[in-house]
């Protein structure tokens, strides 16, 4: 039996889990998802910024889409500091493809004109 | 270099004797350790004009203090610092503290200090929320509340103005004697030469006097903590409010200051190092209830920040202000502590005038000008003179800081004058952004970026305060 | 002097949700003061995950569950000034602001809408024991360093205070490259949201001391040392249990204060949250005057705060339109265990369903949020598990009101058997 507090929603709910992947204390039914993701492949979202190279002192806000294994979180911090962009962005423009060998793609998440 | 005299601390002693050398045809330095002017004792007291009915009779500090509190009207326009005569109230609080009353009343006629004693009943009347169980008070109606950073900022830069040279970061670790003259020494390495120096060093005065010779006193700092409550409405006082006097000192006060908010302290504790500024629990808690015995309504939850300052106190128990026995053309002024902010301008007259003018011959500079630059203060103006104001620039329309209102202009003006702040708090010190409620939380990444475009630096070398101070620790994003 | 039906003080998400609520309503001249160069207020900086599954049913960052709402104020033509700094708002609702595009102005309004948002407690208000070097921080400003100009302000960083702003911030301040040795939290419990312990801290092995407070700063320049010791249940600190962490930041996240400066002059009532008391349409005790979102109490998820700018919104709109003249009202008590309950008074004939907002003083488990009127209890709520962190929010249909109207509305915790 593992226990842990479900990251999904705000709403923070105390996941119990057993050996069999049977999920008890959830209120829906991501939070059955996630506790058994959390057991066999834990990812993270992951949202950070990169630097806009043609505007001045400009930073842009992005995340990965979708989640990334909890393990690769540095790995992709990595490649998005070293990945500089060029405005103008739009949310939703895909900064960094397949991040890190991840298969998810780094999203940006507001618009830079 | 070589100076006529050579000034060393830029307190307010300090500062005040720079502005009064600069009337005279003399070439004038001034070294200060710090990186901003008035960034020592000078900064963190009680902000009081005194009235000067509590000195000792005959002492330099009551001479000094009386001379002083005369002076601040004039120097108040001069130097476009805001003041005002508020008066104080000594209060008693137990019966048997009349007497005392009678006996600080008498010692204010023997100072010169006009006072007056109050009754219980004109004392409620006068200050609607002091403790009614007071019994009475002793109004001196010459003390006043001043805006002590731009004081020291203003007179220095008034000095520099009229041709003081000032250089900061600039401590001094070595004096010697060099031929007639006299060797100053800094930590960086730099030498100056003066005919005359002139130790104006608040708490390291006896430090620096020892550079020349041992001194026969010595100085125990003596460090005060105080609250400062958000300007959330007027009239808690209208007054300085004091309890009665005693061997540590003025006591625990309750006043507003000239921005509309309200201190409350200092505590009096004797410590051994000259730079610990430290604030702590017990003797916060100790401040706190000892203003609320005077002022029972307080509302501490308003405190918006506590600070530590030292008194450079004395060994002989009143301003040491003299030439070096074995080297005359070296002027000692120790044991600087309160009421040093009001007697800064006569000492600083008195020091020039009848000291100096003793070693050197003072002529008088045809263009000396004693007045600063006017400030302008856009949230003093009317809606139509701000608009005229902003017509002319923009800046002044653009707020950059939230609580206390300051624009950028006033910012930019603060950075065009001859003692510009080099750090977010000497702008906080002279503007006031940062002093709110949330205590520079949303204008600290404006006056950043403004330090470090007026100073074409990276944001990462502005500091908060001393140039080891740095707010931002890295740049990131760079890349590979 | 200009007069408009509108004016909305601050362009973060109650201000937007306030200005869209209030044009669809059928008022059209709305004007928006932002004293940032930008809509969105302080979610241009809270760019984390966990936004919009109540608006929009799907999980957003801060700047695009902003971006949402400030495109719907575009496109509806709603006027907005940005860098635009309101001073003041006098009692006959008279705004007062300052920007480098309009100079000063004032704007007499027939009704306003205070959504200014909330400031962070720092270093001032609780007094930190010791010296007061650079490298104590709050977390909101580390965060709008980092997010929006992108600079770190630490390396070695100790956090005080486990509100969800330090949580955040020490999962981005090790994502960026700093070492967050601990977070300190003076009360016995958390006071971040459970998820955010889990992300934030467990999952980069960052410990979270409880009844743990700071009980020096050391450090002359910057920040060298912060000492943290235990704190018994009077807060006092425990002699003998400090424990040294050499850092060169002390990053606070101790607290929200709702930002009501500029009303200070109009003599709206405030209540305990520090900010403005309300009605159920978050009219404040001056006719007109309306305010929501942070600055009426601080709340830890945006959506609860677009929907409180919606009721704001809708109200201001009523106002303008002379509906809520002369109206009788009854008061909403907060009872055992309620630290405070919004709004604070209801109309009595009110006819639409009402929302009360309310946070538990500590953390509770197994009892029934009663909520009863004239002695008769007219909802009753069976909760597991209730913490000051998190904001209840619960509706009162408008089917209710009758059983209301005859007396005081008092919200309690009753703890079962």
């Amino acid at each position: 039996m593992r226990e842990f507090v479900c990251i999904v929603c705000p709403r923070g709910c105390h996941l119990q889990i057993d050996d069999e992947l049977n999920v008890t204390g959830n209120s829906c039914k991501r939070g059955e998802i996630y506790a058994k993701n959390e057991v066999t492949d834990p990812k993270r979202s992951v949202t950070s910024t990169m630097r806009v190279i043609n505007r001045e002192e400009c930073v842009v806000s992005v995340k990965t889409v979708p989640e990334i294994p909890k393990d690769k979180i540095f790995d992709v911090m990595d490649e998005i500091n070293k990945t500089m962009l060029k405005a103008p962005l739009k949310i939703g423009d895909i900064a960094i493809e397949n991040v890190a060998n991840t298969g998810s793609n780094i999203v940006v998440c507001r618009d830079i004109d | 270099m070589k100076y006529d005299v050579l000034v060393l601390g830029a307190g307010a002693v300090g500062a005040m004797i720079a502005r009064n050398l600069s009337r005279y045809e003399l070439k004038v330095a001034v070294l200060e350790k710090e990186n901003d002017v008035g960034n020592v004792t000078s900064m963190a007291n009680s902000a009081i004009v005194h009235s000067g009915y509590d000195p000792v009779p005959g002492t330099n500090k009551a001479k000094f203090n009386v001379l002083g509190n005369k002076m601040f009207d004039e120097i108040a326009d001069d130097l476009d610092v805001h003041f005002s005569r508020c008066g104080s109230l000594t209060v008693a609080l137990y019966d048997e503290q009349l007497k005392i009353l009678d006996d600080l009343a008498k010692r204010s006629k023997e100072n010169g200090v006009e006072v007056k004693i109050l009754s219980k009943e004109e004392l409620l009347a006068m200050e609607p929320n002091i403790n009614p169980e007071a019994k009475g008070a002793l109004f001196a109606p010459t003390a006043g509340i001043i805006d002590p950073f731009n004081l020291v900022v203003h007179a220095m830069e008034n000095a520099v103005d009229n041709g003081v040279e000032l250089y900061l970061n600039e401590e001094v670790v070595d004096i010697k004697k060099d031929n007639q003259d006299i060797k100053v020494i800094t930590r960086s390495g730099k030498e100056y030469i003066a005919k005359i120096v002139i130790n104006a060093t608040g708490l390291a005065s006896e430090k620096i006097t020892n550079l020349v010779e041992e001194t026969d006193w010595h100085i125990t700092p003596r460090k005060g903590e105080y609250f400062v409550l958000d300007h959330y409405k007027r009239g808690l006082v209208n007054h300085t409010i004091f309890p009665l006097p005693s061997e540590k000192g003025k006591g625990i006060l309750v006043t507003m200051t000239t921005s509309n908010n309200y201190l409350c302290g200092p505590s009096s504790e004797s410590i051994n190092e000259l730079d610990d500024f430290s604030c702590d629990g017990p003797t916060l808690a100790n401040v706190r209830a000892s203003a609320l015995e005077m002022v029972p309504s307080i509302p501490f939850n308003q405190a918006i920040r506590c600070f530590a300052g030292l008194r450079a106190t004395c060994t002989r128990h009143d301003f040491v202000i003299e030439f070096a026995k074995t080297l005359p053309n070296f002027i000692i002024l120790g044991g600087i502590e309160s009421p040093g902010l009001v007697s800064s301008p006569a000492i600083g007259k008195y020091v020039v005038e009848e000291m100096v003018g003793k070693l050197v011959e003072l002529k008088e500079k045809s263009n000396y000008n004693p007045r600063v630059k006017r400030y302008i203060r856009p949230k003093e103006l009317s809606l139509e003179e701000r608009n005229e104001l902003i017509k002319n620039n923009p800046t002044y329309a653009h707020i950059l800081c939230s609580c206390e209102q300051v624009s950028e202009g006033e910012m930019l003006d603060a950075l065009s004058r001859s003692v510009p702040p080099r750090s977010v708090k000497a702008m906080k010190k002279r503007v006031r952004a940062g002093f709110g409620k949330c205590q520079g939380g949303f204008c600290q990444p404006h006056v950043v970026n403004l330090l470090a475009k007026h100073y074409h630096l990276s944001p990462l070398d502005i500091p908060y305060d001393s140039i080891n101070s740095k707010i931002i620790i890295a740049r990131l994003k760079e890349g590979k | 002097m200009v007069e408009r039906d509108l004016v909305i003080v601050g362009g973060g998400s109650a201000g937007m949700a306030a200005a869209i609520q209030a044009h669809k309503d059928g008022i059209k001249d709305i004007l928006i003061l932002e004293k940032d160069p930008y809509l969105g207020g302080i979610l241009n900086q809270c760019i984390h995950n966990g936004f919009g599954l109540t608006e929009f049913k799907e999980e957003l960052t801060g700047p695009e569950y902003l971006t949402r709402f400030a495109n719907q104020v575009k496109e509806l033509g709603i006027e907005y000034k940005t860098q635009a700094m309101v001073l003041d708002i006098s009692k006959d609702k008279v705004i007062t602001y300052s920007s480098v595009e309009d100079g000063a102005v004032e704007i007499k309004a027939k009704a306003v809408i205070l959504a200014t948002g909330c400031y962070e407690r720092n270093a001032g208000a609780i007094q930190i024991p010791g010296d007061r070097p650079s490298g104590v921080i709050t977390a909101g400003t580390a965060q709008k360093y980092l997010n929006l100009e992108g600079y770190l302000v630490g390396k070695r960083v100790l956090i005080l205070g486990s509100g969800d702003i330090g949580l955040i911030m020490a999962r981005r301040m090790t994502l960026e490259g700093a070492k967050v040795l601990a977070v300190c939290e003076i009360m016995p419990y958390s006071n971040g949201l459970n998820r955010n312990i889990a992300q934030c801290l467990n999952d980069y092995n960052i410990p979270l001391y409880l009844s743990h407070s700071v009980s020096k700063v050391i450090g002359k320049d910057r920040v060298e040392k912060v000492i943290v010791s235990k704190v018994d249940d009077k807060m006092r600190f425990i002699p003998g249990t400090e424990m040294e962490f050499e850092c060169d930041t002390l990053l606070l996240s101790i607290g929200l204060i709702p930002n009501v400066n500029v009303i200070n002059n109009t003599g709206a009532e405030i209540s305990s949250t520090k900010g403005t008391k309300v009605d159920e349409h978050m009219q404040t005790s001056i006719p007109g005057l309306f305010s929501c979102g942070n600055c009426l109490h601080v709340h830890d998820l945006v959506d609860f705060v677009s929907q409180e700018g919606r009721a704001a919104g809708h109200g201001a709109a009523l106002y303008i339109k002379g509906l809520l003249e002369g109206k009788e009202y009854i008061k909403v008590n907060p009872g055992n265990g309620i630290g405070y309950v919004v709004p604070q008074y209801i109309e009595k004939n009110n006819q639409e369903d009402i929302a009360l907002k309310f946070r538990v003083r500590k953390p509770i488990k197994n009892v029934d949020i009663i909520i009863e009127s004239n002695n008769e209890v007219i909802k009753k709520l069976p909760k597991l598990v209730m913490i000051p962190s998190e904001m209840e929010n619960i509706k009162l249909p408008a089917s209710l009101m009758e059983k209301i109207k005859q007396g005081d509305l008092n919200v309690y915790l009753k703890e079962k058997e």
